[in-house]
């Protein structure tokens, strides 16, 4: 119809990789997954080796599933589809191939950093601050890419998927960068600039928007483009889609704090975080209707084709875990289910459901098609369908069983009005049975991914790669309407300015928040309470210790106002208590008790011999041991540089503070803790990791304990809780 | 609790952001023809002898 067609080739070199990527480092997320999995009724699955150990390796698996699974997946399908929806090759080869290897280097450094347990500790955010800037720079490289390629489409509509995949371009960086300021202790040491609550809320705004905008948004996309055409039918109602998307992204970010449900952020926001989460049934279960709509009067091909049996799964899943989290999210059902395995229910349907089938039903798409030939084997594919689908059962179930069971012996009074199950250790081993249940699932979910990779290797064997598939098209006509600007002959100049748009976005977005945040937020640092006081130099050093054991992914220091909270750890956690952490360790799960109130409950000697063996103090504990704690020194040379940061964020430790006294005061309390230890018959060097971790374990929650009896309440926040 | 205003602020300029996003989206037209871009898609354009088709699973004969 038009005379100027052009010809042009589509790049499927850069989809094979991320494709392979994504095979690879889901094989790798998912066995850590199972690994620690099996470490929680098999304590000495660790092997008593450091990088081992539960607390290091859950980061390594929740970063590796997010962003090197889904994250390659995600790339997989956005550079598949871009090209063709936009008519386009992509913008820049370079581009891509950086967007490549920046990522892959970047989920390999975190490989290897996370079991070194070099962590900032916010959850999916745990990668210290050089990484955290590469992150930002491989971002900024993909969404120039994206613009770059949407801007030179020969396609004038843009179709629903492409608005999923900008959304989530532009708002992952904004999270990301927000989420991640951090003052810079060392090369792999460095504290958020947020503290307490508001590193909490920060972090919340951020975790959820990365389920949102990271595992949900471009799926979404993925699947307006990959349903449709394994169906081999228009989606249901476009118009719909278009509502989906931007009902979606108009209500999503405000739903964050719905994970701080009863926590000492301020109610109001909470009930800000509870309604919006409901509010996002409607769009997200709009998306999911359309998607199995799609395949009203196809059902029959549903019944031949392993792919779109995944499609269907992963569909519904998204229909169940939208359904579900806006519930998790009512204040009143997040009281029994918060810090409780019903939460991990929660995230595996999302991301066993509906991430990982989505995925593999992309890529048994992608394969037989990049390698022009037929899938290997069909029925292989449905072998793993079913294996994989068995596998999510086990874990689900098993998790929701375990997530009721602890939620409820938690909250249990007896007759008497005294708790039922005082002992935490009692509801830790009832849902033992559980956690076994869920490794079977796992190792079923695995065993099924092993069969897909087989099947694809084989498909690939097959076939013959197809590096380009040429396409034509005619370029779209600018000249007719003014408003769009002169006609142009390179189209391709258009993406310069976009990508001096982004790298400015993001310097004024780093610099401007670097310059205001902190400033803006040391203020807020004075303490509300008076008690509330610095760490001590040595609680310091022990508390980075916690950090760096993911002490916080088993223990929360969050104690919710209900009596059987209150009865089990002590008083309610204050907002004011926290005025001088960075981070925040509130936690989001109890595998183990809380632990905000846990200083003066035992004696010196007691950690001690806990942290070496957890089973010698509590028999039938699931905590692995840590003793390297008792040989490892204690390295204080850092600890000038970690004053400095903290006071820079506003922590009130006297000026010249660390050049010395601290010193003194460190080892001065380090002895303490070694006479203490005597009385206990333990015998300790007073510069082990030990004693620091002993220090700062005794530290916590004692500032209100020990405070004369406290005043009425006089800041808002505090009012907001005694509620 | 003063993040919480650098948290709105950010999100409302996301908001913003895509509020104008959605009213260039109305104003292009991009939203006036809500059928046949859904049909366009599976179409693919390309000049091969579209290699994809004997690569469908189906198993009825063609």
């Amino acid at each position: 119809m038009n005379s100027n067609v052009e010809t042009f080739k589509y790049d499927n070199r850069i989809v094979r990789a991320f494709a392979i990527a994504t095979t690879f480092w889901g094989l790798v997320g998912m066995s850590a997954g199972l690994l620690i999995a099996c470490q929680l009724f098999w304590p000495g699955l660790n092997l008593d080796f450091p990088l081992t150990t539960f607390g290091r390796l859950r980061p390594l698996h929740t970063n590796a599933v997010i962003f090197a699974f889904v994250g390659n997946g995600m790339f997989t399908g956005i550079y598949y589809s871009l090209q063709r929806l936009c008519k386009a090759r992509m913008f820049s080869d370079a581009l891509s191939w950086i967007n490549f290897w920046g990522w892959q280097a970047i989920i390999l450094s975190a490989a290897i950093t996370l079991p070194l347990g070099l962590t900032t500790s916010k959850e999916y955010a745990e990668l210290e601050w050089p990484i955290d800037i590469a992150i930002a720079a491989i971002w900024v490289v993909f969404t120039v890419n994206l613009i770059g390629t949407i801007l030179k489409r020969r396609e004038k509509h843009m179709y629903v998927a492409i608005w999923f995949y900008i959304a989530t371009a532009i708002t992952v960086a904004l999270l990301h960068i927000v989420n991640s300021l951090e003052i810079p202790v060392s090369w792999f040491k460095s504290y958020s600039v947020y503290a307490g609550v508001q590193d909490a809320l920060v972090q919340w705004w951020y975790g959820h928007n990365a389920v949102a905008f990271f595992l949900t948004t471009p799926y979404l996309g993925l699947m307006y483009y990959f349903l449709p055409k394994a169906a081999n039918r228009p989606v249901f109602s476009y118009r719909l889609s278009i509502i989906h998307f931007w009902g979606l992204i108009f209500i999503y970010i405000w739903a964050g704090p719905h994970h701080l449900l009863y926590t000492a952020l301020p109610d109001w926001a909470q009930s800000l975080g509870m309604v919006f989460s409901i509010m996002l049934i409607a769009p997200s279960w709009g998306g999911m209707l359309n998607g199995l709509l799609t395949l009203r009067g196809a059902w029959d091909k549903v019944r031949q084709d392993p792919m779109l049996k995944f499609m269907v799964v992963a569909v519904t899943a998204y229909g169940m875990a939208t359904l579900e989290g806006p519930t998790l999210a009512i204040k009143s059902v997040n009281s029994l289910s918060h810090y409780t395995n019903w939460t991990i229910a929660h995230v595996h349907t999302g991301a066993l459901g509906w991430n990982g089938f989505l995925t593999f039903s992309m890529l048994y798409w992608l394969f037989p098609r990049l390698y022009s030939t037929k899938l290997w084997s069909t029925k292989l594919a449905n072998y793993h369908f079913w294996i994989g689908l068995l596998g999510m059962m086990f874990y689900v179930i098993s998790m929701y069983v375990a997530g009721v069971t602890e939620g409820l012996m938690w909250k249990q009074f007896n007759q008497d009005g005294f708790l039922q199950y005082p002992n935490f250790l009692e509801t830790v081993v009832q849902i033992l049975p559980m956690y076994q249940l869920r490794a079977i699932g796992g190792t079923l979910y695995i065993s099924g991914v092993v069969l897909m990779v087989i099947n694809l290797y084989k498909t690939a064997k097959s076939g013959k790669f197809v590096p380009d598939t040429e396409a034509q098209a005619a370029p779209i006509e600018r000249g007719d309407s003014k408003e769009h600007g002169p006609v142009r002959g390179h189209r391709w100049l258009e993406a310069k300015p976009v990508t001096f748009t982004a790298l400015a976005f993001v310097a004024v977005l780093v610099g401007g928040l670097i310059e205001i945040v902190p400033m803006y937020l040391v203020k807020e640092n004075v303490p509300t309470i008076a008690a509330v006081k610095p760490y001590r130099p040595l609680e310091l050093l022990g508390r980075d210790i916690y950090i760096r054991e993911g002490c916080v992914g088993c223990h929360s220091q969050m104690i919710r106002p209900f009596r059987s909270e209150t009865e089990r750890y002590g008083d309610y956690s204050k907002a004011g208590e926290f005025v001088y952490d960075h981070p925040f360790l509130w936690g989001s799960k109890r595998t183990g008790p809380d632990l905000q109130r846990v200083g003066g409950k035992y004696p010196d000697a007691w950690h001690y011999n806990h942290l070496d063996d957890p089973r010698s103090t509590s028999p039938g504990s699931i905590m692995p041991r840590f003793s390297w704690l008792l040989t490892q020194k204690l390295d204080t040379r850092s600890l000038p540089s970690r004053i400095r940061a903290l006071r820079r964020l506003g922590v009130p430790y006297p000026d010249g503070y660390e050049n010395g006294p601290a010193q003194k005061d460190l080892e001065a309390e380090a002895n303490k803790i070694v006479t203490d230890l005597k009385v206990g018959m333990v015998d300790a060097k007073p510069d082990r990791e030990i004693i620091a971790v002993i220090a700062y374990l005794q530290r916590l929650g004692t500032d209100i304990k020990n405070a004369p009896a406290t005043p009425a309440p006089t800041t808002q926040t505090a009012a907001a809780q005694t509620k | 609790m003063s993040v919480i205003v650098i948290l709105i602020v950010a999100s409302l300029s996301v908001a913003v952001l895509f509020l104008g996003a959605f009213i260039w989206a109305v104003r292009a037209g991009q939203y006036e023809d809500t059928c046949t871009p859904s049909m366009r898609i599976l179409t693919d354009d390309t000049t091969q002898p579209n290699p994809p088709l004997q690569s469908e699973q189906q198993t009825e004969p063609k």
